[in-house]
């Protein structure tokens, strides 16, 4: 509801500020003349802005021209007057409505606005409409309060200023600079007119050591003159609360409303740019959320960073024993104290001694603590670092509440931290699945998107089935309304998932000792999730390639994702092999890119290798016969190879599989359509094929491509081989016996 | 805006609650300590149904939906509280406006050491209001932290004691005799906590539900008090638009003696620079008499009676005000049971049903840490 009605909300407040200035013919005409100018040869211009991005981009040029025009000496400015003023500062408004500006852009216009070239009425409109669209850089607010103390703008304009500087303090990136300014905000309390406002900057940016006994001091001689006003009792609140024992004066406890509402005149335009910037999840689901204003508690619960600092166990040393004597404490001196860990051997001589750190998250930032609990037995410390990271991750997320997207650069670097952890360790957390099933459903495919595909990447091996409801679906969900870039990222980390996956598996098989009982059903229900995995990526890839209409890019991140299945049995010594899909295997197979076929012949060369050894194994322990492959999974390998060999080989293609009949063919036109797939006539390879009958008789004029026959056949392979294609050479050598073919 | 709900509601059922069934108690008996099961590795560990492995399964159960799982729920019954509750403990917990937090198990609590807890605690108290102090201060803090427990305040006997953390004022003189003066007061407990209980090992003690009154700043310091000593967790627990809902029902639902307050609504209009709440008080015989006329299962509240209550709540408003309530968000829910609000505050009135809210709350604050 809020999320929908407010991008409305201020498209109307633009249009109805626009509307005056539209009418009225001079804007337009100068307008246009300025497009001209800009982009002579852009047509468009008779298209009323109909499409949103070249309206967009429209923008944005007369922005430019517009901060041109501020940017230039004061003299032409003010010769120039007001009509070229009006449509610069229209132009400002409606793009700082509307996109929000550039921390540059409001450094320029905070420069004119306090320099006091133009009139007050100019200076309000332009502060008015200092909407970031992303972030305020401190430098520029710095140099703003630069221009108050030359006393060049107005009191109405400095208390604009004031106003607006308040209700963007959270948009400023950094606030240490402004804060050493804290002894001028504070000598401005003088002035009456000023003294709410300053009061309440400095309520947002008083910290401990701001709280001095000459400031307390004169904030009560105020107090005194002018009697108990909210705003001072405000300042003095923040003060007595840093250091009571300053202010013995008794202030109103309950009081919640100190400050009039100095945000108001931007708040619409806030809300609207944030939610426009960040792409707000969809709407439904928004009520179930709870309230938006609930904040993490971290940043009010003193902590600076998100993972707790390393301290060792209060338990010890606190709590457990109430008073510790010293004889007691030298003989309890075998413990090591964490903060004293500082090297591999150190924490190999004290591992039976080591104190555990009070608060277990802790340990994402030490590796040393990383090592140790990857070897320890001690459930409690795992539930204690399960706990804590689950909180922490549904706490900190920036996508599972509402409004909460200005942490998202501290959530990332805290999802990097883990994932570090995570690959440190060679397996995920069990906090992160859970995380994972919590929020994926929400997430918008683009917040700390890196992140989040790397974190699906670390998730445990588990029960395919059983996740695809949780995590599966809504991947997929994604991968079909997205971008090919985020369909490639999504394949590369379920390829890594794959990968670790089976690492796991195998180094679990060889953990476990060997069982001969034929019904090893763990080991089948681990192979079925596999295979459901590879099912479902193929699944995808086939979707995913019609979707992008057979990109090449999107079918390498494919390929590699089935270069790593192709391999599971003798790389990863697990009995499965699953093929990929037909559609994968022809689209590949009719690439026009050398490199795809290339990699096509590869992955046909290790599922030749893998077939092979598993049915060798297979005929010697066929007693035991666990897990047999099934026959089908033969049928459709050799129905691909026999394609495969067909078109690039013999030139004998779709002998099985797909036929056409011959008067298609005379009605295509292809004649020699048999060769047309070979080796020479292959779409990715006729390049190779030309160069290489070029390099063989340079002074040939005609290139006769059906002289490669025979011996010169063996020669151009060798070419072939020599251009790297080492999927193809492999493939060659191990599927074709080469001796039957002269 | 003040709408009554007229005879026309006139079907009266009578709640029959059914008598408190003794709960088995699953865990008397010595649960396997997780030790025991060789391992070498964090994977290994996993393998095993250790407490952990319990906790993980549960998630994957609920993750798929976003509300607490349960599609009916018992209407609180009267009277649940242990004998050995302390009535004056109890009568100082009604009438305070409370803020929720949920809180992960505590590592190595120990109810023995709660006189050296309090001492900890006061001290990091006086230290935390200290620190990066200018002016030297000679005199001692003068506050106090109290540890107590709050016997009986519990669902099940399985369920750990609640506990009782007060911020006391010292009298200024120790010859003045006057009382000392709460400044802060906050309690942990579990009621009906079964399911989180089940997932955790013996050095963990589960108290998922934190309730706090007076200034934020005191709740901080002893929040990260507790997570520093305790390793556990404190979130801000928020009541859902959903969770209120069902409040509504619950409370709606409960026998009452007297009524001392009407039955309201807020809701609220997002709408900008100001957003517009709208009140919808309901006398509270009204409110019975509606929820009797949609109630079926005795002793029980079903998803559909909550979604039938609020429909009819809605549909009775629009038409007397043409506004659907709907595409509003119900941001607070009072009844003589208790009022709650979305932000996490909650009040409650009735002593009688004091076990039966808490029951609730517990249910969601541990439904916010799984």
């Amino acid at each position: 509801m809020h999320a929908v009605m407010m991008p409305q909300k201020t498209g109307k407040n633009y249009q109805a500020q626009n509307r005056p200035s539209q009418g009225s013919s001079s804007y337009q005409t100068n307008l246009s003349a300025c497009e001209v100018k800009q982009k002579p040869s852009d047509s468009k211009e008779n298209n009323p802005m109909q499409d949103d991005e070249h309206a967009d981009d429209q923008d944005g040029d007369v922005l430019q021209i517009a901060m041109e025009y501020f940017e230039k000496d004061p003299i032409r400015s003010l010769r120039s007057k007001d009509k070229i003023l009006e449509k610069h500062l229209i132009t400002v408004e409606n793009v700082a409505w509307k996109n929000g500006l550039a921390p540059e852009t409001i450094d320029i216009l905070l420069n004119v606005a306090l320099s006091g070239r133009f009139g007050n009425a100019v200076n309000t409109r332009i502060l008015k409409c200092l909407i970031p669209a992303t972030l305020i850089s401190e430098d520029s607010v710095v140099k703003a309060v630069s221009w108050l103390c030359v006393g060049k703008c107005s009191g109405s304009t400095k208390v604009l200023f004031y106003r607006w500087l308040i209700a963007m303090f959270d948009f400023i990136d950094h606030k240490e600079q402004i804060n050493l300014l804290y002894g001028f905000f504070f000598a401005s309390l003088q002035d009456d007119v000023l003294c709410p406002y300053v009061c309440h900057l400095l309520y947002l940016l008083t910290k401990k050591e701001n709280v001095k006994p000459f400031r307390v001091r004169k904030l009560l001689d105020l107090q005194a003159k002018m009697g108990m006003q909210p705003h001072l009792q405000a300042l003095l609140s923040v003060y007595k609360f840093f250091v009571p024992t300053l202010i013995s004066v008794s202030l109103p406890v309950r009081k919640k409303i100190y400050f009039k509402n100095s945000e108001n005149l931007w708040k619409t335009a806030l809300l609207a740019v944030r939610q426009r910037n960040q792409g707000l999840c969809p709407e439904p689901r928004k009520l179930m959320l709870g309230p938006a204003n609930i904040r993490p508690l971290k940043r009010k619960w003193n902590s600076h960073s998100i993972i707790p600092v390393l301290n060792s166990s209060s338990h010890t040393t606190e709590c457990g024993k109430k008073e510790m004597n010293l004889s007691e404490y030298l003989s309890s001196s075998g413990s090591l104290p964490l903060e004293q860990l500082q090297r591999f051997p150190q924490l190999l001589e004290n591992i039976h001694c080591l104190e555990l750190p009070s608060q277990m998250g802790s340990v994402l930032n030490n590796s040393l603590l990383l090592h140790y609990i990857n070897c320890i037995r001690d459930e409690s410390v795992l539930l204690r670092l399960y706990h804590w990271l689950s909180q922490t991750l549904q706490e900190e997320c920036v996508w599972y509440k509402v409004n909460n997207y200005e942490n998202g650069k501290e959530f990332a670097s805290f999802l990097d931290t883990i994932i570090r952890a995570e690959s440190f360790l060679h397996e995920g957390f069990y906090s992160c699945e859970a995380f994972l099933y919590k929020s994926l459903p929400l997430w918008d495919g683009f917040c700390c998107r890196s992140q989040v595909l790397q974190l699906v990447s670390w998730i445990p091996f588990n029960n395919f089935s059983e996740m695809k409801p949780l995590l599966f679906d809504h991947l997929a969900h994604l991968f079909f309304t997205s971008t090919i870039y985020f369909k490639c990222s999504i394949i590369e980390s379920l390829k890594e998932l794959l990968q670790n996956w089976l690492l796991w598996l195998s180094k679990d098989i060889h953990v476990k000792p060997v069982t001969d009982s034929p019904l090893d059903t763990s080991l089948c229900e681990s192979m079925n999730s596999v295979f459901k995995l590879v099912h479902y990526v193929g699944w995808l890839s086939t979707i995913g390639m019609r979707l992008e209409s057979n990109s090449t890019f999107l079918m390498h991140f494919i390929l590699d994702f089935f270069e790593t299945a192709c391999d599971i049995y003798l790389i990863y010594n697990l009995p499965l092999v699953v093929l990929f899909p037909r559609a994968i295997f022809y689209s590949a197979l009719f690439t026009l890119d050398a490199s795809i076929l290339n990699q096509l012949c590869y992955i046909m060369h290790r599922y030749h290798k893998n077939l092979t050894a598993a049915k060798k194994n297979e005929l010697i322990q066929k007693a035991k016969s666990k897990l047999s492959f099934s026959s089908k999974t033969y049928k459709e390998f050799n129905c691909c190879l026999t394609t495969m060999v067909g078109c690039l080989w013999t030139s004998k293609p779709f002998k099985k599989g797909i036929r056409f009949s011959p008067e298609t063919l005379e009605k295509l036109g292809v004649e020699e359509h048999k060769r047309s797939l070979n080796l020479v006539y292959h779409s990715s390879l006729l390049g190779y094929a030309v160069s290489f009958l070029l390099q063989e008789t340079p002074e040939e004029k005609t290139i006769n491509l059906s002289s490669i026959q025979g011996k010169k056949w063996n020669l151009y392979l060798d070419y072939l081989f020599s251009e790297e294609l080492q999927g193809l050479k492999l493939f060659i050598e191990s599927c074709i016996r080469r001796s039957s073919v002269s | 805006m003040r709408s009554a709900l007229g005879g026309g509601l006139g079907l009266r059922l009578e709640l029959h609650f059914s008598a408190m069934q003794k709960t088995m108690d699953p865990y008397d008996a010595p649960e396997s300590t997780p030790r025991q099961h060789p391992s070498c590795s964090l994977k290994e560990y996993f393998l095993a149904a250790t407490p952990l492995q319990r906790r993980l399964e549960s998630v994957r159960k609920q993750a798929t939906s976003f509300v607490p799982t349960p599609p009916r729920r018992r209407i609180p019954q009267r009277s649940q509280l242990q004998e050995d509750v302390d009535p004056q403990k109890v009568a100082f917990l009604l009438h305070k406006q409370w803020t929720l937090y949920s809180l992960t198990p505590l590592y190595k609590f120990s109810y023995t050491n709660l006189k050296e807890y309090s001492r900890l605690l006061s001290a990091f108290i006086t230290a935390e209001k200290q620190k990066g102090l200018a002016v030297e201060v000679g005199e001692d803090c003068n506050i106090k932290v109290v540890f107590s427990t709050l016997l009986g305040m519990k669902g099940t006997q399985s369920d750990p004691e609640a506990v009782l953390v007060q911020i006391l004022s010292k009298p200024q003189l120790p010859s003045e005799d006057r009382e000392a003066k709460a400044l802060w007061t906050g309690w942990f407990c579990c009621v009906f906590g079964d399911g989180l209980l089940e997932t955790v090992s013996e050095d963990f003690t589960c108290l998922p539900l934190f309730l706090a009154n007076g200034a934020e700043s005191n709740t901080a310091i002893i929040g990260t008090w507790f997570q520093k000593t305790f390793d556990c967790y404190f979130s801000p627990l928020a009541i859902n638009a959903f969770n209120l809902s069902w409040m509504a029902a619950m409370w709606t639902a409960c026998k009452m003696d007297r009524y001392v307050a009407a039955t309201e609504f807020l809701w609220s209009v997002p709408c900008s620079p100001q957003s517009l709440d709208i009140s919808y008080a309901i006398h509270p015989e009204d409110a019975k008499a509606l929820w009797d006329s949609v109630h079926r299962t005795p002793g029980e509240v079903t998803q559909e009676e909550v979604d039938l209550f609020m429909d009819c709540l809605s549909s009775h408003f629009y038409r007397h005000f043409r506004i659907h309530l709907s595409a509003t968000r119900l941001v607070r829910v009072s009844t003589s049971v208790a009022s709650a609000h979305t932000d996490g505050k909650i009040k409650i009135i009735c002593h009688k049903y004091l076990i039966g809210v808490l029951a609730y709350l517990t249910e969601l604050a541990i439904f916010q840490i799984e």
